[in-house]
């Protein structure tokens, strides 16, 4: 059975756990909550909608924790014929 | 040479902070230590039975410091150790019985007689446990592999370290190495990740550790119990002896397995 689940990958709850830990760990050591995020990132979308045209709709923005601390990102597609290909690339702010 | 105080907290309620401070008492007077366990919940004593000196109790700790009785009247020697004592809390006062610097003299005093001087914190954040952590040379953070205990366990963490304490020591108590087995609770390494201190010990869950209870009589006190055997070695690394972590099996291997096939 455990060799079984080993070979198709299936991961127990354990591994949810981690993730929801270090997702509400992370909230809880900056003090930034999603609710704050959420503001973030509306200020974002209305700062850069001012000079470019994005795609408000896809903006993502996030904190990770990692090695080097906590890290704030925002990924934001720009709409525009030529830079369509690389519009998805991250921009750390 | 003046002993050391050693704070065991967690946040949570409910992780085995009694049941720690109870063991590592026992293992460390096992280990020919001189200790002393202070049970600084107050309004809530239960380090007392789980020792099983509840029946013994004259003085308690908000006597010494009010002044009705001296040090030496309210410690309790355990019959069984007589390297192990404990000072009992109070169980009909309040926390705000006693201050930051009441427990920290009371900790100067203990210090000069004892190796080491083991405080069972109250859960929670609020003044008890500030008090415990004020008189703290070392910390220890007891949290089970969920994921509750183990949030608290990292703002805990955090408010030691903002008192300007080393580092806290961990440990990971109650594990279930079949469920870790199956991946359906966090291992220890998962836990050390993410609260990324260091590891003091890790104790297996154990049944033992509630028919011990039951009877007053800490697991540490016997040598068969897996839990027992945890504490000892956390004793030992507590006495800065390199005592290699345990890797636990499944549910006590193939041997205990068999054996509970037989007995049926």
């Amino acid at each position: 059975m455990d060799v079984f689940e080993r070979i198709f990958g299936r991961s127990g709850s354990a591994s949810v756990a981690k993730k929801r830990l270090q997702l509400v760990l992370t909230q809880d050591r900056t003090n930034i909550s999603p609710e704050t995020l959420n503001l973030i990132k509306d200020e974002i979308i209305a700062v850069i909608s001012k000079h470019v045209e994005i795609d408000a709709d896809n903006v993502e923005v996030s904190i990770a924790s990692g090695e080097e601390g906590h890290r704030l990102t925002a990924d934001i597609p720009v709409v525009s014929a030529r830079t369509m290909r690389h519009a998805r690339k991250p921009k750390t702010v | 040479m003046p002993g050391q105080v050693l704070t065991i907290t967690s946040g949570k309620g409910g992780v085995g902070k009694t049941t720690a401070t109870a063991n590592i008492g026992v293992a460390l007077a096992r280990r020919g230590q001189r200790v002393a366990c202070v049970d600084a919940d107050i309004g809530l004593r239960n380090l007392d039975v789980v020792m099983g000196l509840e029946n013994r109790i004259v003085y308690d700790l908000v006597d010494v410091v009010e002044g009705r009785a001296k040090l030496r009247q309210a410690l309790i020697k355990d019959k069984r150790l007589p390297e192990l004592q404990l000072l009992p809390a109070a169980q009909t006062r309040l926390k705000s019985a006693v201050n930051e610097d009441q427990l920290k003299s009371l900790c100067e005093s203990l210090k000069q007689e004892f190796d080491f001087v083991l405080i069972d914190s109250p859960a929670g954040i609020e003044s008890g446990f500030k008090n415990s952590i004020a008189p703290a040379d070392r910390v220890i953070i007891v949290v089970t592999p969920e994921v509750s205990s183990v949030r608290d366990a990292d703002r805990v963490i955090g408010l030691v370290e903002a008192y300007e304490k080393p580092t806290p020591k961990l440990i990971i108590n109650r594990l279930r190495p079949a469920m870790v087995k199956r991946g359906d609770m966090l291992d220890t390494a998962d836990v050390l990740e993410i609260l990324a201190i260091d590891l003091i010990g890790i104790v297996p869950e154990d049944e033992r550790i509630i028919t011990s209870t039951n009877r007053g009589q800490p697991v540490a006190l016997e040598d068969h119990s897996e839990a027992g055997a945890a504490f000892m070695r956390i004793a030992g690394r507590l006495m800065g002896q390199d005592i290699p972590f345990q890797v636990f099996s499944e549910s006590g291997g193939l041997r205990e397995r068999l054996g509970q096939w037989f007995r049926r």
